[in-house]
């Protein structure tokens, strides 16, 4: 595999990359549009943009997933054209897709020695080598032998991140890998970065929270309607505080809109938001659990022990815990997806025991599922038809099986308008979406036509922070009436604080214990969580 | 490849809620270039031969579509391949491989032969077409029905059930004719025979029996189910996406039974009409083998009901004036195989360039065409 890091000639801050006016067009949508972009070796150079702003879409042409229809790339100064991803990996271009790439059957080293240079005869021992000098230069640690599919969400993002080194990076681009990971994953994160910096490496940062973008980048650079809107460079970022970073960036993101969203964003305090020590004024149970028991998909057991819960009415119950302790088998116990292995779930006093997904949902549980391409969507169809997805059969979408398209159009075309999702018509096949505007769909269907509990699951997962601010204030808005009742999981802590009136705490499958949200709510939860970590 | 072709024509799926042959002429140019680059190919193994191409297609042209009685056997050969074509889509475009089509329709066929000269004996003669073509739909669709509970209820891989169910079928439809169904009249096993004058009559002023209708008709009513009604959506989320269709709460077991009965039923109807349209009876050993070709037609036409009707037409074009051609040139029967396999393989190979290749790049359309990109780095799709 060669030096994972050789490093580019010249100086510390030569430039590395130079995209110049890429343009690439799809059907409907000009997803960039002449875009120029500098990044210099030894930087993290972050990129922002509200969803559907072309932040993807140019880095999939710099990773040679896409080829742009006008505009030019050099590296090290010399023109280069990349037209399918071996080029860009040739040319030390890695990177870490928004959405995993890893094959989930197979192990952690078996993804990895599908990268290059293995060549014919794969050695095992080789790549064994490799991937401990990787994980000692990252200071991480990453077991070669599991499958994938069975790490968490934010193992697995590590996993990317090496994959994309092991393929001789020096330019790494990163596209919300934060996106799954905790606080103390993000930390990790951050500093494994550092660490690329003094090796030389160019990194390329795509994120939605802002803080990350500060406490990280180097420069911002900022996309908007598939335009550069700007970029903000380093002595600006040394010199502005906090504030006023935010502001700029804001205000590059979306112009004229500074001022309405500055209490939105991230840097202010949330709290004002909702949750924050409401009065317990709870109301009916509407969700109750009793020592619930799911078995893995495999039957390993103890993936979730014996939790009992209670969700009222005009209630958010928080439910917090690193990614894969036990979250995601929860949910799809709670909606359905899987067996219960003991135990039972109640909704407004009936079991759900004997009821199958679909009857569930008619009786108003909605589930926002965190794997939106695996499962939330289907890609191939219209946006339209995805947003009734879940009513495929009831009335006005169906009157005796006969569909009614004018009925879903106008209801698409309300959604979408409703939670401004960024299409060039509701026509358009799902999965060619942005990642947040895939989200968007989501959360507008599972909010749509009176839910009565909604189970979220990250539900502002790689959402721009003007509609994660949305999102959660339609969240609050929800259970506010006093009719429904929430669970939401969540990784991101300020999340939960934010929103909750209790706060569970999940770890390895048990349920550690339920913290009323207020002052203190945060180190009670900390505390609860590494109780959980040091329990057995 | 398979997946890749249904799915090269998801923006034409995708983007209609009801109408999916908005870019109908595109897509139908695009689908038949590999048949002209097949046919070409073809000459030159003809050339090579020593035959002339030319008087072979022209002969073939001649008498499978320029002459009247070709004609006629054209469209009476059509309606079969077209209900079993129906049969293949139903399945497909759910994602069930129901591969054991010649099953369905062998034991339909003997079952509807075999019942036929008696049933005549005890009930009124306008009652019994009808009521084959229930018999011969509900033994097809009957013969689906372990393959499908096994895949619904165990996860058991549908296509070595089907497979194994075709084979026992086609014995099974032996037995019947040399055993229950024996015709003693004759000296070849085959069933009685149902005389002529009570099967399915003509369309005035043509010697061709309504087949054709009953497989038009069906085609527009399964195409009406896949674009305009909740059943054909659910067939639709299982087939692109077995995972979603289980988050969508859609009862996939029951869909699954169901989709599996309807195709093979459309099979079985297939056979009851080439039976009572053409034979009149079913001699033991038959077996004209349409599925394993029509797999690969349907595929081409990208699994649409109405865009499967000019395929299959050529298709049946090459079947009954490429017969006549090959015995003009003295060749065996087996080069309209080879035709027809060149064909299918040009398919394969601008399906692949079309998506991935050159021919993609050069259009841009790699980039265009998001199942490529999301196979090929699973990017931000
Ligand atoms: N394969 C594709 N086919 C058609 N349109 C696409 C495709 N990929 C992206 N687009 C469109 O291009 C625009 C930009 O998308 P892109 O994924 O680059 O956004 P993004 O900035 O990454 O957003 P997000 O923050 O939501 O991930 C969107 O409007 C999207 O609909
Ligand atoms: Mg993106």
């Amino acid at each position: 595999m060669g030096s994972a890091f050789s490093s580019g000639s010249g100086s510390p801050d030569a430039v590395v990359l130079e995209l110049r006016g890429i343009t690439k067009v799809f059907p409907g949508v000009r997803a960039n549009d002449h875009v120029d972009l500098l990044v210099r070796r030894g930087e993290v150079h972050c990129l922002l943009g509200e969803n559907g702003a072309g932040k993807s879409t140019l880095m999939n042409v710099l990773a040679g997933i896409y080829m742009p229809d006008e505009g030019s790339i050099r590296i090290d100064g010399r023109e280069v054209s990349i037209s399918c991803p071996r080029d860009a990996i040739d040319l030390g271009v890695g990177m870490v897709h928004q959405h995993s790439s890893l094959i989930p059957d197979f192990t952690v080293l078996e993804n990895l020695m599908l990268g290059r240079g293995e060549g014919w005869r794969l050695s095992t021992g080789r790549a064994q080598d490799g991937l401990k000098r990787l994980t000692t230069t990252l200071g991480v640690a990453v077991d070669p032998g599991a499958e994938t599919g069975q790490l968490s969400l934010g193992q697995q993002q590590q996993v990317e991140i090496i994959k994309a080194l092991w393929q001789g990076s020096r330019i790494l681009i990163l596209d919300e890998p934060t996106s799954m990971l905790t606080p103390k994953g993000i930390e990790d994160l951050e500093r494994v970065l550092r660490q690329l910096k003094q090796q030389g490496l160019a990194v390329i940062f795509i994120t939605h929270k802002l803080r990350e973008a500060f406490a990280i980048g180097d420069r911002v650079s900022v996309l908007r309607q598939g335009r550069l809107q700007g970029t903000i460079d380093r002595e600006t970022m040394k010199a502005a505080s906090a504030t006023e970073m935010q502001r700029l960036v804001v205000e590059l993101m979306f112009p004229g809109e500074a001022e309405t969203l500055a209490h939105v964003a991230e840097l202010s305090d949330l709290s004002e938001l909702g949750g924050g020590g409401r009065a317990a004024t709870a109301g009916e149970p509407l969700l109750e659990l009793h020592e619930v028991v799911v078995a893995g998909q495999r039957g390993e057991i103890g993936i979730v022990e014996a939790i009992s819960l209670t969700i009222h009415a005009g209630e958010v119950l928080g439910v917090a815990g690193v990614d894969g302790n036990g979250q995601r088998p929860l949910a799809e116990a709670i909606v359905g997806q899987r067996p219960l292995a003991g135990g039972d779930v109640r909704l407004a006093g009936t079991s759900l025991r004997r009821l199958g997904i679909g009857a569930r949902q008619r009786r108003g549980l909605r589930y926002v599922t965190d794997d939106r391409l695996g499962e939330g969507i289907v890609g191939s169809m219209s946006v339209a038809l995805n947003l009734v997805s879940k009513r495929i059969g009831t009335a006005p979408f169906w009157v005796h099986g006969r569909t009614r398209p004018e009925v879903i159009a106008a209801h698409a075309e309300e959604l979408v308008r409703e939670y401004s999702v960024a299409t060039p018509s509701i026509h358009t096949p799902a999965g060619s979406l942005s990642g947040g505007n895939i989200q968007k769909v989501i959360v507008a269907r599972e909010l749509s036509l009176d839910p009565k509990v909604v189970v979220f699951n990250k539900p502002t997962y790689g959402l721009d922070v003007k509609t994660t601010a949305a999102v959660r204030a339609r969240i609050r808005g929800l259970v506010d009436g006093g009719a429904a009742g929430a669970l939401l999981i969540s990784t991101d802590l300020e999340e939960l604080l934010a929103l909750s009136d209790r706060v569970a705490v999940l770890s390895r499958g048990r349920l550690m214990g339920i913290v009323r949200n207020g002052p203190g709510a945060e180190q009670e939860i900390g505390a609860l969580m590494i109780g959980g970590e040091h329990g057995e | 490849m398979v997946n890749e072709a249904s799915r090269g024509s998801a923006p034409v799926v995708g983007s209609s809620i009801p109408s999916a042959g908005r870019h109908w002429g595109r897509t139908f140019w695009q689908r038949a270039a590999p048949v002209v680059y097949g046919l070409i190919a073809g000459g030159v193994l003809l050339l090579v031969m020593g035959k002339n191409p030319i008087a072979f297609y022209w002969t073939t042209l001649e008498s499978g579509l320029l002459t009247w009685s070709g004609l006629m056997q054209t469209i009476i050969r059509l309606a079969p391949l077209l209900l079993m074509s129906a049969g293949f889509i139903v399945a497909f475009q759910a994602g069930l491989w129901n591969i054991g089509g010649d099953g369905q329709f062998l034991l339909a066929a003997a079952v509807v032969a075999g019942l036929g000269a008696p049933a005549l004996g005890v009930m009124p003669f306008w009652l019994v077409l009808p009521l084959l073509c229930v018999v011969g739909f509900l033994v097809g669709g009957a013969w689906t029905v372990v393959p499908s509970l096994m895949k619904a209820y165990y996860g058991m891989n549908e296509i070595i059930t089907t497979l194994m169910m075709a084979f026992i079928g086609i014995n099974l439809a032996n037995i019947l004719i040399k055993g229950p169904f024996l015709s003693h009249v004759t000296l070849v096993p085959q069933t009685d025979v149902i005389p002529w004058v009570y099967l399915l009559p003509f369309i005035p002023g043509t010697h061709i029996h309504v087949g054709i209708v009953i497989a038009l008709v069906a085609l527009v009513l399964v195409h009406f189910m896949q674009t305009r009604t909740s059943y054909g959506l659910r067939l639709r989320i299982l087939g692109a996406s077995p995972r979603a269709a289980l988050h969508a709460g859609i009862s996939v077991k029951r869909d699954i039974v169901t989709a599996f009965a309807l195709s093979g039923g459309l099979i079985g109807l297939a056979a009851a009409v080439e039976v009572l349209g053409v034979w009149g009876y079913v001699r033991a050993d038959w077996n004209p083998a349409f599925g394993m070709t029509l797999f690969a037609i349907v595929f081409l036409a990208g699994l649409d009901v109405l865009v499967v009707i000019p395929f299959v037409f050529f298709f049946a074009v090459i079947q009954i004036g490429g017969h006549e051609a090959a015995r003009q040139a003295g060749l065996p029967n087996d080069f309209l195989l080879l035709l027809i396999g060149l064909i299918l393989f040009f398919m394969v190979l601008t399906e692949w360039a079309r998506t991935r290749g050159w021919l993609a790049r050069l259009r841009g359309r790699h980039a265009g065409s998001m199942a490529a990109a999301a196979e090929e780095a699973a990017g931000d799709g």
